[in-house]
């Protein structure tokens, strides 16, 4: 049977996170409190597809230059922008003075890393042999590898201790906590980077096109007539210490965290979130918790008609329809890879500023939803906090974040 | 860190499975790398195995064999899937269905293009709910996955699947990552009991100049070096040979797993 037990509160020393929102936490923040969603009409490259993105402004203005310049490329210029914001790099390099380089992990998640670099690469093809570019072949490590990001992230915060990237889909940057909360636990290091960069490619534009979940609107989660999802794009990281080593009162902590499958479907989520429970309850065990501790659930809430569903039963089954819970896509998309990271970020900023959003654009919940679906924000103290991430290959994983 | 290996999987050319290879791997017989293995990966239901990538067959056929060789329900077993580029033969036909005009991508490439493609059908063909994680670190993808794999079963005190795979990359991709011969690997990996044939004890140490082990068949080196699934040879060889032997996998530039085999020689096993 599955060992489950209580974890030690890890707390998130330093976070930040970049977005169609803006750059760093305080437009994130700034937008939830204004209710602008940083969704707007497709017009990335020459994709044709009637839909909307949360796009990142300015990653076509600037590339990475000296030792980075192998790495250049949308998903390490979106991961270089997130590193710059919120003072996480001076945070890190204090933390590299406390443990030492080779004590600090570094967990990335992302669904797709640069893979832009190979459809731009296939593009340009060599006619007449079918060769790709040599420019593209040479720095194929650095920029679509899977690993590139976790390379990328290590080199620019100057780590040496274990890296590694995780990539289930869009629950990577949840489970990238999971990973990372094992390594400290198991004594492999003493604080750990973990964060996930997604950034919008045409695979996955043309992909969940394809799979018919792009919704030609701006993505309305829990709506009763929501039609799809929006993609975005992210970046975001946190520095995780233990709690006894950093951790006052009041600082938010990682406190559980659940990972499940759902066996069932690729492309589909188990009809009755037979997986989503099993990772909602032992992030709860771990976090020592109880349900009717979680005031706030943000949901994974996508916005496609089974996603919403199918969670709301998993959810409701748990909880009942006692806490508050909402989707946050309405303002960022779903940014895929770094949907874990966005979504702990946000819950972060939660608990610190006493808010909780309301689903954006979701007029009318659907009254098939039994968990209580918040429209509007609400203001007033938070402690707890439950973030859901499900993705492909039916990869689930919870976080429990909270007050210390 | 101490963990027991309740089971191995494993599949490359001239290694079709692993008791077939353990004399191999000991040096008692030649290594004869021979046609490309073209596994079945029998556990899945027909309508996936017919549309499935050959990553995702490759990957189930050891997973399916370690677990064999375990006893253990599948569905009791949370999984670490590690591969250094995953499903490079469904990027290169997904990049050439994007560079036409249309860009019709199918549904199934689509999702078949996931780093965790192999891990989500294991996940449905054995019906399984536990964790499943699936990663990579470039070269170093299975220390990478290795270390992932025992401190689960070390923190939660449960067996864990670790798969590690890489197949071929095809044309033109393969000017870009230039792999020329596939290989996976299973290992299951539990809490050590009394009675455990091999048991691993694993530490993570910095590099300081030191060399990862390396293989004395040139043809067997060669593979180490090709395939990042293939950096496993040396702790297969340290298995299959018996005894205590010291194993070093570089985890990137500056550090090392370093592990402790201790194995029941193949002849004390079959007494």
């Amino acid at each position: 049977m599955p060992n489950v037990r209580p974890m030690a509160p890890l707390v998130l020393s330093a976070y930040t996170l970049v977005t169609a929102n803006g750059r760093g936490v305080g437009p994130v923040l700034e937008a939830i409190r204004e209710r602008r969603s940083g969704l707007k009409p497709c017009d990335f490259e020459d994709v044709t597809l009637k839909t909307y993105v949360g796009r990142v402004a300015g990653l076509e203005d600037f590339s990475l230059d000296h030792e980075l310049k192998p790495f250049d490329c949308r998903n390490n210029r979106l991961a270089w922008l997130g590193l710059q914001q919120d003072g996480f790099t001076v945070a890190v390099a204090e933390a590299r003075q406390r443990y030492g380089a080779h004590r600090i992990a570094v967990v990335m998640g992302t669904s797709t890393s640069g893979i832009l670099e190979t459809e731009h690469a296939y593009r340009a093809r060599d006619p007449q042999t079918g060769q790709l570019p040599g420019r593209y072949t040479a720095r194929y490590r650095y920029t679509h590898n899977m690993f590139s990001l976790g390379h990328f992230t290590r080199t620019c915060l100057g780590l040496q201790g274990p890296a590694m990237v995780i990539s289930t889909a869009c629950s990577s940057s949840a489970k990238a906590f999971a990973t990372a909360a094992r390594l400290m636990q198991a004594g492999l290091c003493d604080a750990a980077i973990v964060g996930g960069v997604d950034s919008l490619c045409h695979t996955t534009l043309y992909g969940f096109s394809a799979l018919q979940l792009l919704s030609a609107s701006p993505c309305r989660p829990c709506d009763e007539d929501r039609d799809g999802l929006s993609l975005g794009e992210a970046a975001g990281y946190a520095l995780l210490e233990f709690g006894e080593r950093v951790g006052g009162r009041g600082t938010v902590a990682l406190l559980g965290y659940g990972e499940s499958t759902d066996g069932y479907h690729m492309s589909h989520p188990h009809p009755e979130g037979a997986g989503a429970v099993h990772a909602i309850r032992d992030s709860l065990i771990r976090a020592r918790l109880r349900p009717e501790n979680i005031e706030y659930v943000n949901l994974h809430g996508t916005a496609t008609p089974a996603n919403d569903s199918v969670e709301d039963k998993a959810v409701y089954s748990i909880f009942g329809a006692r806490p508050a819970c909402s989707s946050t896509k309405g303002w960022t998309g779903h940014t895929l890879g770094a949907a874990g990271i966005t979504e702990a970020v946000i819950s972060a900023l939660c608990l610190e500023h006493g808010v909780i959003p309301g689903t954006l654009n979701c007029l009318r919940v659907d009254p098939s939803l039994k968990s209580r679906i918040l429209r509007e924000n609400q203001i007033g103290p938070l402690s707890c906090v439950l973030s859901n991430i499900f993705g492909f290959g039916g990869n689930n994983c919870s976080l429990v974040l909270g007050k210390l | 860190m101490k963990t027991a290996v309740q089971g191995i999987g494993l599949l490359a050319s001239g290694l079709a499975g692993w008791d077939a290879s353990r004399t191999v791997l000991a040096g008692f017989r030649p290594f004869r790398p021979g046609d490309t293995p073209d596994p079945e990966a029998l556990i899945l239901p027909p309508n996936e195995r017919r549309r499935s990538s050959d990553c995702v067959r490759w990957a189930v056929q050891v997973a399916e064999e370690a677990i064999a060789q375990s006893g253990l329900d599948p569905r009791d077993v949370p999984t670490v899937f590690a591969s250094s580029g995953g499903e490079m033969g469904v990027f290169d036909q997904l990049c050439r269905v994007l560079a036409t005009p249309d860009r019709h991508v199918s549904p199934t490439l689509f999702h078949q293009s996931v780093h965790n493609t192999a891990a989500g059908y294991w996940g449905i063909a054995t019906a399984g709910q536990q964790s499943s994680t699936a990663l990579s670190c470039y070269d170093d993808s299975f220390a990478a996955g290795l270390l992932e794999a025992i401190s689960i079963v070390c923190v939660e005190e449960r067996p864990v699947l670790l798969v590690s795979y890489d197949l071929a990359v095809p044309a033109p991709l393969n000017n870009a990552r230039p792999i020329t011969e596939g290989f996976a690997v299973a290992f299951v990996v539990a809490p050590p009991l009394d009675d455990s044939p091999v048991i691993v004890q694993m530490r993570l140490e910095k590099a300081n100049g030191r060399k990862s082990s390396s293989l004395p068949d040139p043809d067997l080196e060669r593979l180490r070096l090709d395939n990042p699934a293939a950096r496993s040879l040396p702790m297969l060889c340290a298995i299959a040979v018996g005894g205590s032997r010291t194993v070093g996998l570089d985890l990137l530039d500056c550090q090392q797993l370093i592990l402790n085999v201790e194995s029941c020689r193949p002849s004390a096993k079959a007494n």
